[in-house]
């Protein structure tokens, strides 16, 4: 069988070209497959969404058992929660990607530590949730808080903000430290004045995309810091709170009756949440290969 | 250099040190909170029922058989569709098409791979499983199917991405040299580039399926969430219940310390080492290809 097409093949140019062409169109009719429910999925939001979308929609209170009135609780909690896990994801993402970037030997600790980066980044965002609820709600005793939930959000973001900071201070010549290193500065500062500086629009891009990820997640926080709802907003960071994400699923899944323009507009504001960051992170990962020096 | 800065160093370079190993810590302490709190379930329930097909812990049923076959079944729809049609387009991205395709269809990926999993499931739950109902003819569109058709939506970004970082990877020579010795681009594609490029691929199929198997929020909303043991593709059309979504819908509602509270820890271990298992394996690959590559460079 294959030698009789290999035959064909070898003899008919004609056959050759049309079997490519129609190849081309069947590559062509998949990538279809896979960005029309993208275009469907967000345009379908937005306009179901656009009409729910009001100054008191955004900045009010739910009320009449979250049927009517506005995000507001849910819109601050996700803002506080990415600011939280921001504050310490961010640094020690950063010092682990300056570790493995500058620091770290070819040895047998260093394959280790790639490989709980590995690990960490596949473990399950449920599981995540667990491990939050035992160790900072119940062992640690912060209960269903704000914290809790941000330092849960955080360990699984690390991973995240590890490879792509890595990467990219990795991309900064190696003449620049060496000239730096030449010229008198020690390790820390070469690192802090030429590196860093030299690397941060790639670490900023990878910062972004792990902390959008976060924002978005609602498995972690379902035992961790989610509230049903609240009549107030959260005073301290031991407090529990509502949260975009989590607000969608309740809306959707556990409030019968719940107005369907209501539920598009959370949807609505929670994806333009999540694709503005990313959108900041596109660009300013363009504008920085635009200017790259080297 | 001054004491100070002797010191500074010395300091800054301590911490950066532990950040670097925090990762392994992090680890280590999953494991160990997942371990205190989930293996106290194999003294309270035998494994003997822990592999019983009934899942009902109001009445002390605790048979895990149904939650694994349920994330199977999901899983393996979700592969099926997705491996082809992201494999397609990553192929499609990186050597078919023109130059201003690639800088809108990159992007319009990136996007699918922003997309909460919940606003995925809540637009599926509202307007994606009555259309499935009407169009199958099912009793319910709260099914596997569903699930992994979903599921398959947010495995093909990466998919896409990581087949396509591997093919880009692919030197242009090689390339060159199938195109001069008279095959067509699309030969070269299939049987130099692809085949070059496979152990990357494979490893974007085995990343794929990891965020597949972990994937929670969408899967609860439109599975239906019934502990039913799925026996074969059939019941692609049933509703089925995985184990990420029993953790999910039923670790709010249980006592902690009670021994339901240890089963749902437990199946957090198995989601654990199964994570863990596909995503060595899928390094590995990458690892080893990076190891021969540079043999046949040296």
């Amino acid at each position: 069988m294959s030698t009789l097409t290999q035959k064909r093949t070898r003899k008919d140019p004609k056959f050759r070209h049309i079997t490519q062409q129609g190849g081309y169109l069947l590559l062509a009719l998949i990538t279809l497959i896979t960005i029309t429910p993208i275009i469907i999925i967000v345009s379908y939001i937005i306009r179901q969404g656009a009409s729910a979308i009001s100054l008191e929609f955004i900045f009010g209170f739910p009320t009449n058992g979250m049927k009517d009135g506005g995000i507001f609780p849910a819109i601050v909690g996700t803002i506080y929660l990415t600011v939280f896990t921001a504050i310490f994801a961010v640094p020690l993402g950063i010092g682990a990607a300056i570790y493995l970037s500058e620091y770290a030997p070819e040895n047998r600790w260093t394959r280790s530590i790639r490989i709980a980066i590995i690990n960490l980044a596949g473990i399950p965002s449920v599981v995540y949730g667990l491990f939050g609820l035992g160790l900072f709600v119940i062992f640690i005793n912060l209960g269903t808080s704000i914290l809790a939930g941000a330092l849960t959000l955080a360990i699984m973001t690390l991973p995240v903000i590890i490879s792509t900071s890595e990467e990219s201070l990795r991309s900064v010549p190696q003449s620049f430290r060496v000239v730096s290193i030449s010229l008198g500065a020690t390790k820390w500062q070469t690192i802090r004045r030429i590196v860093l500086p030299q690397s941060l629009p790639g670490v900023t891009t990878g910062v972004i995309l792990g902390l959008v990820r976060a924002a978005g997640e609602t498995a972690p926080i379902l035992f961790t810091v989610a509230a049903f709802y609240l009549p107030s907003l959260p005073t301290s960071p031991l407090d529990s709170t509502m949260a975009l994400p989590y607000h969608l699923f309740v809306i959707s899944t556990q409030v019968p009756g719940m107005p369907v323009e209501i539920q598009f507009g959370t949807a609505l504001v929670l994806l333009v949440f999540v694709l503005s960051m990313q959108l900041l992170a596109t660009l300013i990962r363009s504008r920085a290969r635009a200017k790259r020096l080297w | 250099m001054g004491k100070f800065q002797k010191i500074q160093e010395l300091f800054v370079s301590g911490l950066i040190k532990v950040s670097g190993y925090s990762a392994i810590i992090f680890v280590l302490l999953i494991l160990y909170f997942l371990l205190s709190e989930g293996l106290p379930a194999l003294k309270e329930v035998s494994v003997q029922s822990l592999l019983e097909t009934r899942w009902y812990p109001i009445e002390d049923f605790y048979g895990l058989l149904p939650l694994i076959g349920g994330s199977i079944i999901v899983t393996l729809g979700a592969t099926l569709i997705a491996v082809p049609i992201g494999i397609g387009t990553a192929v499609y991205i990186a050597e078919v098409s023109p130059r201003w395709a690639k800088e809108i269809l990159k992007p319009m990926v990136e996007v699918l791979a922003g997309i909460p999993s919940v606003v995925l499931g809540f637009l599926g739950i509202l307007a994606f499983t009555s259309l499935l109902r009407q169009s199958l003819d099912l009793p319910t569109g709260l099914t596997a199917l569903t699930g992994s058709i979903l599921l398959a939506l947010i495995s093909i970004p990466t998919i896409v991405s990581v087949s396509e970082d591997a093919l880009d990877a692919v030197p242009r020579s090689y390339r060159d040299a199938a195109v001069a010795l008279g095959a067509t681009e699309w030969e070269t594609i299939w049987k130099v580039t692809l085949p070059a490029a496979r152990s990357g691929v494979i490893t974007a199929v085995m990343l794929g399926i990891g965020r597949t198997i972990g994937e929670t929020m969408a899967v609860m909303m439109v599975t239906g969430n019934a502990p039913i043991l799925p026996t074969g593709l059939r019941d692609l059309f049933s509703p089925v219940r995985t184990m990420t979504a029993t953790i999910a819908a039923e670790m709010g509602e249980v006592a902690s310390g009670s021994t339901h509270y240890h089963i749902l820890f437990f199946i957090g271990i198995v989601l654990f080492l199964i994570s863990l298992i596909v995503n060595l394996t899928a390094s590995a690959v990458v690892f080893r290809q990076r190891k021969r590559s540079e043999r046949i460079l040296s």
